[in-house]
């Protein structure tokens, strides 16, 4: 457990020394910042829209929260794509490999430490919103559990980036194959909303409840609405976890 | 004895997608050896290193590292080792400072000695003066120092080095050979390299691998020792064969051509003075007189050459 909190220390450390961190904070700070101004721009002009039930709250934390979804989708896989791939064309993996860290002690030390980096990030989309605190009562409920969403949402994202990384020795490749993927998700969320029932020898298959039982943006749509079901949650946890532990067999296939 | 053995290895095997890169490799190093791995590229110097490492599984074979089992136990074998593979394993966009602290924790360094054993490796492989440098701004020398700083900065019983010189110039090259030499006073090592003069600088027993295979496993004294018995002679004005032969002590003779001979002595019996003073006294005009020596660097291009001999006729 200690080695796993050294590589994460390390982990974070080499992040910040290095101009693509900071670029990509700095990136996705502007980014988030002007859709905030934006919302907040748009609300004003048009008061109008705060109904009964959609208060500021929803419409520019839930806009918000969404739209860093997106960004992430962009910022993850360069991330990722640095921790096994590169090092593994650098030749820097042996030095864990041969040290006594265990696989799973190297794989949660990197995730931890990626994701010691995007709770950064996380925290400054979060102040966003927090900030109209001063001028108007937020539902706050309705904003944590967006915020948890957005972090299940950041661990999910690299856990799948984690162990596409680890599937190859080419950065660039592991960034595409995460973009793809992450993308593809996406897409299952779309299949989801279009009630698609295809008939295949007489049976109905239920194409569209499986991808919204499956559709990542769903569930964490459901958190941005303040739905906080432990379902939704949980579905988070095990997307992380398998994607974790397919990475520590992938590791160890290495060897093999 | 077995004891004494900081690392064994026992009938080690590896396939890639079915071809053989080492086979049936036996290692032994004990306390305070430094062994020589030797071959030429591509013979299965990294594969064995790497398995020994416990960074590749080795597909047949059994590695005891200080008395723990590499597959059953890696955790607690890897404690004991120290290991600089082929490329130094270093960050660039780090200081010499933060990447060793970093590896004394990763090694289990309690945060009291973690300091003291930064100073030391860095003492040990003279980076005192560039602790705050980036590691990608140091010359390729001092990264390879700084590599083998990584690996001694725990105090391995075992150190492993897989070319540490490669890609040197000859004064970082000499400097590397010292550390090595200075290293094995309080640490067993495996040095490889593909140049046998590193081997010889270094090493107190050498082995030979050539395709996958140990050709030659030998103490370094015995393999360059040099036969007394075997005498290469040159008279310009020399006799025939027989009567050379038929000199007290002779065994047999071979010409070399050119009024060079190669005597060989009956055993137990050094004819060298003798024999010069016979030439001398017959006014054979001597002009050489030494004991053949089959130096390793003939052995190692007779050894690697004959198996790829006999591998070409097998096949």
């Amino acid at each position: 457990m200690n080695l796993a909190v050294s590589i994460a220390r390390h982990e974070l450390r080499r992040l910040f020394v290095s101009p693509l961190a900071w670029t990509l904070l700095a990136v996705s700070q502007l980014l988030t910042g002007i859709l905030f101004a934006l919302s907040l721009t748009d609300l004003s002009l048009n008061p109008q829209r705060i109904g009964a039930y959609d208060g500021v709250s929803a419409i520019v934390g839930g806009g918000l929260f969404r739209f860093a979804t997106v960004v992430l989708l962009l910022v993850v896989p360069l991330l990722t794509m640095r921790v096994f791939a590169e090092e593994r064309k650098t030749g820097n993996i042996e030095l864990l490999l041969s040290s006594p860290a265990s696989l799973t002690a190297v794989v949660l030390g990197k995730f931890a430490g990626l994701m010691g980096y995007l709770t950064l990030l996380f925290a400054l989309v979060a102040l966003m919103p927090l900030s109209l605190a001063f001028a108007t009562p937020l539902d706050i409920g309705l904003l944590a559990s967006g915020l948890i969403g957005l972090w299940l949402v950041m661990a999910a994202f690299c856990a799948l980036g984690l162990f596409l990384s680890s599937l190859t020795r080419e950065p660039t490749l592991a960034a595409v194959a995460t973009l793809g993927a992450l993308m593809l998700l996406w897409l299952f969320y779309a299949v989801s909303a279009m009630e698609w029932q295809p008939v295949v020898f007489g049976t109905a298959l239920p194409l569209g409840d499986a991808a919204r039982a499956l559709a990542l943006i769903g569930h964490h749509d459901a958190l941005l609405r303040g739905v906080f079901s432990s379902a939704d949650v949980l579905y988070f946890l095990i997307f992380t976890l398998c994607f974790l532990a397919l990475t520590v067999v992938r590791l160890d296939m290495d060897r093999h | 004895m077995e004891s004494d053995l900081k690392l064994s290895a026992q009938g080690l095997i590896r396939d890639y997608a079915g071809r053989r890169a080492v086979n049936d490799i036996d290692i032994r190093l004990a306390a305070g050896e430094v062994l020589g791995l030797l071959g030429p590229n591509g013979a299965g110097k990294t594969t064995t290193l790497r398995m020994l490492a416990g960074t590749l599984a080795p597909s047949a074979g059994r590695i005891l590292l200080a008395g723990h089992d590499m597959a059953r136990a890696p955790q607690q074998a890897k404690r004991h080792l120290g290991y600089l593979p082929e490329r130094p394993p270093v960050y660039d966009e780090l200081t010499v400072d933060e990447y060793l602290a970093f590896c004394a924790r990763l090694h289990g360094i309690e945060r009291a000695k973690r300091a003291d054993a930064i100073t030391r490796a860095k003492a040990d492989c003279g980076l005192e003066a560039v602790g705050r440098r980036l590691i990608g701004h140091l010359s390729k020398g001092y990264q390879q120092r700084v590599g083998i700083a990584q690996a001694i900065v725990h105090r391995p019983d075992v150190l492993i080095l897989d070319e540490p010189t490669a890609g040197l110039d000859p004064n970082q090259l000499r400097g590397i050979r010292e550390l090595v030499s200075r290293l094995a006073e309080a640490h067993s090592v495996i040095v490889s390299s593909h140049i046998l003069s590193e081997i010889q600088a270094v090493a107190h027993r050498v082995m030979i691998l050539h395709r996958g295979r140990v050709v030659l496993d030998e103490a370094l004294a015995d393999a360059e020792a040099r036969d007394d018995r075997v005498i290469d002679i040159g008279l310009r004005a020399g006799p025939d064969k027989s009567t050379l032969a038929a000199l007290p002590g002779v065994e047999t003779v071979e010409p070399l051509g050119d009024g060079r001979w190669r005597i060989t002595a009956a055993p137990g019996r050094d004819i060298r003075g003798s024999l010069a003073e016979t030439a001398v006294h017959n006014g054979w005009h001597l002009v050489e007189l030494t004991t053949h020596a089959p130096d390793l660097e003939t052995r190692f291009a007779e050894l690697t050459r004959s198996a790829e001999h006999t591998t070409a006729v097998a096949s």
